[in-house]
């Protein structure tokens, strides 16, 4: 057996007026946690998928070699015989399955296409320990957290007598605390002589576990750095991504704050389908023009909720309370009200909310707002074209032309084009839920300067973010939020991460927020 | 040369069918020995498929939004008892049944739409349902019998062609050449002003010599088109009624508001909705459609057979959503055209009129159609799967 388990040369992939990757080379030694980072864009998802056989060996050029072997793989399954697990980018879970059932779905514990249900059961309560699953088996998938769900994707790869695992950006949908779990799982793993390749944009997680760390960028390979051979810094990281250094992390911020904009009094909101549960207590809240308010929160707080449930309601029931905008009550009734009142809300989810895969980008651009391209409700498609041109060099998206389909882009550049959308439809509140979700640093500052710009327009802004660096980094005010209610309000300059994390588990601290 | 190559590559999706629909024509051409081009057949042809590719336009729109009508041919039916029944019982004048039987459509319509966008039940079934329950009317109504000696009036709609303004010249429809020579004007000018538009927004356009190659081509075959049917008796009513209906629709999907909110709601209901469109009533509305278009159908078949008869309609409905999936419009929404159905309705209404004339049997006609259903989309799908 050799120190290399794989080796990746020379490996290009074209895809339509796109050249993917050109030419990667890539080697991972047996039994290492090997990071594979890069902009948006630069090839990462698309060197994995040729990697596990997504795309087949006659559409791609260059050489496979694992396990000393050379392999040309036909389809995922003809990989996953040899030992190569890729789990994707968007979980491939089935909702109503169970766990167990989840865990051999493709891989059933049979004889004679018989299910053996007892095996079933037994095998999987084994794997789910292994990888740290406290549940029952039959527990449906739809009935767990994504944490868990990342968990059972695990587990369902262990079934398969893994050997290489690849996991493409694991934690980006995961709070800290499940983001750790799954970490030290794959440290754990490796222990076990497993092999990963693990993709991510969070550099701390990165040097945290990873042995080597690949660079890509726009298709190529810039370097493989040893961890354990030099000191590898976050810095160093993202000059490689970049091509150049980065001194900050987020633009200069020169506040112009006005009256206030928008404000909520007293909203409540109850669960769509459980009639009896409240999900929002009593929020009060205000934003000023030209601000960025932050609000911060674990997972499940309510901050999503609270969003969407102010945005036309378009969650919840019995939702009672006060829009106030200029000093005025408004009445919201529905999405298009809200749009009306120049309210706009960013999707934390944007493949399933926020975009159309299989339309354009143009038309993706102009969806919220198509009065503006249009006369008397006939589209002028050449103003549409020019104008989605307009949006696509501002926030530098990166594609070919806007007649390219969303669902085709990198995960960063899809999340650019929600953000065209919702600019594009004018609005004086803009709510932006996780806006840098699955984002490079380099966009991220984009983003966080589009954001900057917007507000200095006389906007305001309200961003949900999990990530308390960004909320720190790029808010003027922060309010904290746990189990649907306002626990805190704090400014930038009193503000640290230890203050909000006191806020957001209600343990205390922090006045409580009076709107006006 | 290039950009040829590449404009048809972008667009073989349509083309491919268009191509397809020529060839299965020149083909019958040959097997029959010419009949199928000779002016009776092409007039022939146009009256026999009108009310599937009325019902095809409809549906289209209903695939789009993600749904699908099962009810269409039952509708058709009982829409055209109901006129029956007020013409020949009841002494209503035509026009007025007209009014009438549309806007029973469109109550029909309203009816299944209410369920489907506003409930939530899948069409599948509410419109299921609604086979069942309008074909059982249909019975009810014309007490399982046909109602003929339909008012002449009526039965013009679909027999009657647009009258000459001038005297007969050796056996030509004059007024069918010159509204040939004048759509020819309104062609040239609408692609030359679309080619102004694409220069001044800078929008690469083909080269001039392509571009008229391209106009010529167009103009030839609508001329030659003109020719055939002013060689026999004109132009058919409803021709004039599809003509118009195509026109319509095309312009309603592909450049207003209300058609991009059709597109969106089918792509992505959850997006759509938080993008501010009121994707239920867009769905409520489209089936509002549906049944007037239905109702359209159930009018043209009525007069074209003289009678209202129980079993009117038939398998109409497999016809138009076959025409739909042809024409490349796809199963999981959000994709399809107007063209594209009427392309796909014209391949199966060729396909039957060629092989009736070549004298293969019914039973075996079933069967082809059957198999060509299957390999359009498989054609299809290889494309599409190529392309990515
Ligand atoms: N099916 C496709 N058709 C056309 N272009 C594609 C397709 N899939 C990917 N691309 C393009 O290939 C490039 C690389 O995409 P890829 O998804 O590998 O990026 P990535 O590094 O994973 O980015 P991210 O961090 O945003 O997920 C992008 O420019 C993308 O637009
Ligand atoms: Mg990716």
């Amino acid at each position: 057996m050799t120190a290399l388990i794989l080796e990746m040369k020379d490996i290009t992939k074209t895809f339509p007026g796109v050249k993917a990757l050109d030419g990667v080379n890539m080697k991972v030694r047996r039994g290492e946690i090997h990071a594979l980072v890069g902009e948006n864009g630069a090839g990462k998802s698309t060197l994995m998928k040729v990697l596990s056989g997504v795309y087949p060996h006659d559409t791609y050029t260059g050489e496979i070699i694992f396990n000393g072997q050379k392999c040309e793989f036909r389809d995922i399954k003809h990989s996953e015989e040899r030992g190569i697990v890729i789990i994707h980018q968007e979980l491939a879970l089935i909702p109503y399955l169970s766990i167990a059932e989840n865990i051999f779905l493709g891989n059933e514990r049979q004889r004679r296409n018989i299910i053996n249900w007892h095996e079933t059961t037994v095998e999987a309560r084994k794997l789910m320990e292994r990888v740290g699953l406290d549940e029952s088996p039959d527990t449906l998938v739809m009935n767990i957290g994504v944490g868990k769900q990342q968990l059972v994707e695990i587990a369902r790869a262990l079934a398969k007598k893994v050997e290489l695992l690849i996991l493409d950006e694991p934690t980006a949908a995961l709070n800290e605390d499940d983001s750790k779990n799954l970490l030290d799982l794959l440290v754990e793993l490796k222990k076990q002589g497993i092999t990963s390749i693990l993709i991510s944009h969070k550099l701390n997680e990165v040097l945290a576990i990873a042995d080597s760390i690949t660079v890509l960028r726009d298709g190529r390979t810039i370097e493989t750095m040893d961890t354990h051979q030099e000191q590898v810094t976050e810095d160093r990281i993202i000059k490689g991504m970049v091509g150049r250094d980065m001194t900050h992390r987020y633009p200069e911020r020169k506040a112009h704050i006005g009256d206030v904009l928008f404000e909520v009094r007293n909203w409540n909101v109850y669960h769509p389908l459980h009639g009896g549960r409240k999900i929002i207590h009593d929020v009060n809240l205000h934003i000023r023009r030209g601000e960025i308010v932050g609000i911060a929160g674990l997972m499940g707080a309510g901050r999503t909720e609270l969003a969407m449930s102010l945005f036309g309601r378009s969650y919840g029931r019995q939702i009672s309370g006060k829009i106030i905008k200029n000093g005025q009550e408004i009445d919201v009734p529905d999405v298009s009200a809200a749009i009306r009142h120049g309210i706009a809300y960013v999707t934390e989810d944007r493949k399933n909310y926020g975009l159309i895969l299989i339309d354009d980008i143009k038309r993706n651009t102009t969806l919220a707002n198509l009065a503006k391209i249009s006369r008397r409700g006939i589209t002028q498609d050449y103003l549409e074209v020019q104008e989605a041109e307009a949006f696509r060099s501002k926030l530098q998206i990166k594609t070919p032309s806007v007649h390219q389909k969303t669902g085709n882009l990198s995960g960063g550049n899809q999340q650019k084009v929600v953000l065209s959308k919702w600019i594009f439809a004018e609005p004086d509140v803009l709510i932006l839920d996780e806006p840098t979700r699955g984002i490079d640093v380099g966009a991220k500052y984009e983003i966080y300067t589009i954001i900057q710009r917007l507000a200095n327009e006389g906007k305001g802004i309200l961003v949900i973010s999990s990530e308390l660096p960004e909320i720190l980094g790029i808010c003027d005010r922060i309010y904290a939020m746990c189990e649907g209610r306002i626990t805190g309000e704090i400014s930038r300059e009193e503000a640290d991460q230890e203050k909000l994390m006191k806020m957001m588990t209600g343990t205390g601290g922090g006045k409580l927020g009076h709107a006006g | 040369m290039d950009t040829l190559a590449k404009a048809l590559k972008s667009n073989i999706r349509q083309y491919g069918m268009i191509i397809a629909l020529v060839f299965i024509m020149l083909l019958f051409q040959i097997l029959s020995d010419g009949i199928l081009m000779q002016p009776l057949n092409i007039t022939n042809l146009i009256l026999q498929n009108s009310y599937i590719l009325v019902l095809a336009i409809g549906m289209v729109l209903v695939i789009i939004t993600g749904h699908i009508d099962l009810s269409v041919g039952s509708i058709a039916a009982v829409i055209g008892a109901i006129a029956a029944i007020l013409m020949v019982r009841m002494g209503v004048p035509v026009w007025l049944t007209l009014i009438i039987c549309l806007l029973i459509g469109a109550l029909i319509g309203a009816w299944q739409g209410f369920w489907i966008a506003y409930v939530g039940i899948p069409a599948f079934i509410v419109t299921l349902a609604g086979m069942l329950l309008f074909r059982g009317l249909t019975m009810v109504i014309l007490e399982g019998q046909s109602i003929a000696s339909l008012p002449e009036s009526f039965l013009n709609i679909s027999s009657g062609f647009v009258p000459d303004l001038f005297d007969e010249a050796g056996g030509l429809h004059l007024t069918t050449i010159l509204v040939g020579v004048l759509l020819s004007l309104l062609l040239i000018w609408s692609e030359w002003r679309h080619r102004m538009v694409q220069k001044k927004y800078g929008v690469e356009t083909i080269h001039i010599g392509l571009f008229i190659v391209k106009v010529a081509l167009l103009v030839a075959v609508l001329n030659a088109f003109m020719f055939i049917l002013a060689s026999y008796e004109g132009i058919p009513n409803l021709l004039i009624i599809l003509v118009l209906l195509i026109a319509a629709y095309t312009f309603i999907t592909n450049r207003t508001v209300i058609g991009r909110h059709i597109y969106a709601t089918g792509g992505n209901v959850k997006a759509a909705a938080l993008s501010g469109i009121k994707t239920k009533r867009v769905t409520f509305m489209v089936f509002v459609n549906m049944g007037v278009l239905s109702a359209l159908a159930g009018i043209i078949f009525a007069s074209r057979l003289s009678a209202a008869t129980p079993k009117a309609g038939n398998l109409f409905e497999l016809d138009a959503i076959a025409a739909c999936f042809i024409g490349g419009a796809s199963a999981t929404g959000g994709v399809g055209t107007v063209i594209g159905a009427i392309v796909g309705g014209l391949v199966m209404g060729v396909m039957n009129n060629g092989m009736s004339l070549i004298g293969i049997s019914i039973d075996w006609q079933q069967a082809i159609k059957g198999l060509v259903l299957l390999l359009a989309v498989a054609f299809d799908f290889y494309i599409k799967n190529r392309s990515n």
